[in-house]
């Protein structure tokens, strides 16, 4: 008491203990902040953000929501008002996103499709359109990066940003550029987003899945612990069910009991894993925000309608497949010198076989030529449900399908890709397609032209 | 069995065949090596099932008998053994090897030696003798191009054949993989003329590669369509060849290239590895900008910056800009023992021929680089 009456009677001294901590506030509405609570005393509105380390937080996670479902509610204002799941259209597939109405229903991400039209019968089931997800989410992605250059992206519809220093250049705080952007997300692209701000990665995307769907979530520095401790393990990234499983049996099952424990002891049962449960555990996460952390692979798989066992019909899959990945390494401007062939069993065994060529592609004729020779030995009457393939290893697109002395036709057929490559740039994707394309898109149509006397 | 070997040369004959040996196997016997003592020898064989080898030693055999053990324990431990010991191998009644020398006992697992697979020869109708020298030639001055790539596995290895030239009949190695070609030749010897055109594993090509170097004398070759056998003193490896067909490479080697570049081979290859220095370690592109009597070495590497270095050349034709990766010009000027390179040109697009001024049964073409 007689220290802070000392401190007190110093001017300009501002004494902060717990109970008299400044809170700041930031409305949603005008980007208007200020100090105190209540509503935003610009606009009288009522969406405020009010937290004591609003203005110093500057790490971010922002997540798109249910990113799938918007985008088609987006581009199909009919679906507005309905349940929408998006997924595979058969029932063997499972829901890769449901919209917010759907999931009032109970239905969630990965739930098998016909559990979801038990859940949900009037629910509108739609194929995914990767692309123009890819698309839409790229647009947010751009967007992004004229906020701060390190964008971390995790997936399509999520990045960490870290605006550690970008307040003297937009001449705002990190909490309002994120406000201003989450708005305009909205406003321009159609699409909602929920905004997680944090001292560190770890507990900016637990902030930003709190308040979901358009929500923004600070998490500080002096509320970590206490909230952490409140959480089931498998909060903590990385503890999946195997690990839960592992760590349930030694007792621990809620993040506070991790934080009652040394840091010795974890680490002595858990090695190094141990030591990051200590740290996460206490909101402590000292990993940087990556921008390019680059992909180390790129892959596309496709699960069958149904089982397939027979060479032809898997082998037209993959050359479906080795088009897209192919014009996914093109469009990301990367080689790859490793093809990996992966088929799952109708059993669900995962089988991989892969080879290293001498020279990186990004060609889907050479990805299609050697992941053939990996399916042949394959074919042995297994039925399989899944089939796919990945590229990895990436070498430096100069030395990529350079021209080949002893066959001319891969040179021949690389030139002609890059020419159709090219077409397609131009009038489309559907504008070209090779051969063996064209004829499974028309053989029903060419059967019957043939039954013709 | 019981025999008492000179670890120098117990060393020397299991460096060479525990080579053979495969690091995992999942046929537990191909880790092991076969013991064979009979007479005043010991034989040791191995074998990946692709390639076998079997080498014999001097030794004293106080009970003759045979058995296997693990090549690389076996090996591994020889090797630590003092120089000049006495090495003494003893079969146990249990199926244990014991290994003593000096004080040190150790005691390995055997496994029958009925269940070791021996290679099948079968019949090999060619048979010839070449000198170590020549055999060491053809492999060098080829095995570097040879391709990794197993979806091409009759690029695999070293392309051996018989080739009608203006010359006559010669004994020519080729290898290849898509970038670049190596072509050397030779006489023929005696007894290979009728020898079908074979391709020699890589892994065939680099056993006996290390041997030669131990060699002085001839080395007897006998081949089949199927497999060959490289006779060394004291050491056979028998390989299988690779079964497929060596595409046609005379097709690639460009007959037009008139664009004549003569240059100081060791000069040209110094001042490559410098300019290459500053391509990232994964690019390797340099370009060569020919004018007459003059070439440009550049490399631009967006990330680490630029290189050039200007050398004096013969070249007469009209200039020309053309990209080749560091690496493969580096690998093919190492091999050219004149003071003078031979390149030529056409466009830069088109194969490039080096030659080497004072060995012409050496060839190499080289697959530019779109830069």
């Amino acid at each position: 008491m007689v220290a802070q009456a000392v401190f007190a009677a110093l001017p300009d001294f501002n004494l902060m203990t717990d109970s008299e901590e400044t809170i700041f506030s930031l409305c949603r509405s005008c980007l208007h902040t200020f100090e105190g609570k209540g509503h935003c005393p610009a606009c009288k509105k009522t969406r405020i953000i009010s937290h004591a380390e609003l203005l110093d937080l500057s790490i971010a996670h922002i997540d798109c929501d249910a990113f799938y479902a918007s985008v088609e509610k987006r581009d199909n204002p009919e679906y507005a008002t309905k349940p929408l799941i998006i997924g595979g259209s058969s029932n063997r597939g499972v829901v890769s996103t449901a919209c917010y109405i759907a999931r009032m229903s109970g239905v969630r991400s990965a739930m098998p499709i016909y559990k979801a039209k038990k859940l949900c019968p009037d629910a509108l089931f739609v194929s995914p359109r990767m692309k123009r997800y890819g698309e839409v989410g790229r647009q947010i992605r751009e967007k992004m990066k004229e906020l701060t250059p390190l964008v971390e992206p995790l997936s399509i519809d999520e990045a960490f940003l870290d605006l550690t220093g970008t307040e003297k250049l937009h001449g705002a705080k990190p909490a309002v550029l994120l406000a201003k952007f989450a708005n305009e997300v909205e406003k321009e692209i159609g699409i909602t987003v929920s905004v997680g701000l944090a001292p560190n990665k770890f507990l900016a995307k637990l902030a930003s899945d709190m308040d979901k769907p358009r929500g923004f979530t600070v998490i500080g520095d002096s509320e970590k612990e206490e909230l952490l401790g409140k959480l089931p393990i498998t909060a903590i990234y990385g503890i999946g069910k195997q690990s839960a499983k592992n760590l349930a049996k030694d007792g621990f099952t809620h993040i506070c009991q991790l934080q009652e424990q040394s840091q010795s002891s974890l680490a002595r049962r858990y090695g190094e894993t141990g030591m990051r449960l200590y740290n996460l555990s206490r909101g402590i996460d000292n990993r940087k925000v990556q921008p390019q952390s680059g992909a180390k692979s790129v892959s596309a798989e496709r699960t069958l309608s149904r089982d397939l066992a027979d060479y032809p019909s898997l082998e037209e899959k993959l050359w479906d497949i080795s088009e897209t990945v192919s014009s996914d390494l093109k469009r990301k401007e990367l080689a790859g010198s490793t093809v990996t062939l992966k088929l799952k069993t109708s059993m669900h065994r995962i089988i991989t076989r892969s080879r290293t060529l001498d020279a990186p592609t990004q060609m889907a004729g050479t990805i299609f030529e050697v992941s053939q020779s990996l399916l042949k030995p394959l074919i042995d009457g297994t039925p399989y449900r899944l089939i796919g393939i990945g590229m990895s290893h990436f070498r430096p697109l100069i030395e990529a399908d350079q021209p080949d002395l002893i066959e001319p036709e891969r040179t021949k057929r690389t030139n002609a890709e890059r020419a159709m490559d090219k077409l397609k740039g131009k009038f489309g994707t559907a504008a070209i397609s090779k051969g063996r394309n064209f004829q499974s898109a028309t053989s029903s149509q060419q059967k019957k032209d043939t039954k013709k006397p | 069995m019981k025999v008492t070997i000179e670890r120098n040369s117990l060393l020397k004959t299991l460096g060479h065949v525990q080579s053979v040996v495969e690091r995992r196997n999942t046929i537990p016997i191909l880790s092991n090596v076969m013991i064979e003592a009979s007479g005043d020898t010991v034989a040791m064989t191995a074998t990946d099932l692709d390639i076998a080898i079997i080498e014999n030693t001097n030794a004293m055999v106080i009970t003759a008998g045979s058995t296997t053990v693990p090549a690389h324990t076996l090996f591994d431990i020889v090797r630590k053994l003092p120089d000049g010991s006495e090495v003494e191998l003893t079969l146990e009644e249990n199926d244990r090897l014991v290994v003593k020398a000096g004080r040190s006992r150790f005691t390995l697992a055997c496994l029958d030696k009925e269940d070791f697979p021996i290679m099948n020869e079968g019949d090999m109708p060619h048979r010839f003798e070449i000198a170590s020298e020549e055999l060491k030639r053809l492999i060098d001055k080829a095995r570097f191009a040879i391709s990794t790539e197993e979806t091409r596995y009759y690029l695999n290895g070293i392309y051996l054949h018989v080739a009608t030239t203006e010359d006559g009949p010669r004994l020519r190695a080729v290898a290849t993989d898509g970038h670049r070609l190596a072509q050397v030749e030779q006489d023929v010897p005696e007894g290979s003329s009728g020898m079908p055109g074979i391709i020699i594993p890589r892994k065939t090509v680099a056993e006996v590669r290390k041997l030669i170097d131990e060699t002085e004398g001839a080395i007897s070759v006998a081949l089949s369509d199927t497999k060959i056998r490289f006779a060394f003193e004291g050491v056979t490896i028998t390989s299988k060849l690779i079964d497929g067909t060596f595409p046609d490479y005379s097709r690639v080697i460009p007959e037009g290239n008139d664009k004549q570049l003569e240059m100081d081979c060791r000069i040209f290859a110094e001042a490559t590895d410098r300019v290459s220095t500053i391509s990232s370690d994964k690019t390797r592109s340099v370009k060569l900008s020919i004018a007459p009597d003059n070439l440009t070495l550049s490399v631009n590497s967006p990330d680490s910056g630029t290189a050039t270095e200007e050398l004096a050349a013969a070249y007469s034709a009209d200039p020309l800009e053309i990209g080749f990766n560091s690496r493969y010009l580096l690998d093919i000027l190492a091999q050219i023992e004149g003071e003078t390179v031979q390149v030529y040109l056409n466009d830069p697009s088109a194969p490039t021929v080096l030659k080497d001024i004072m060995d012409d049964a050496v060839l190499y073409v080289l697959m530019p680089m779109r830069v």
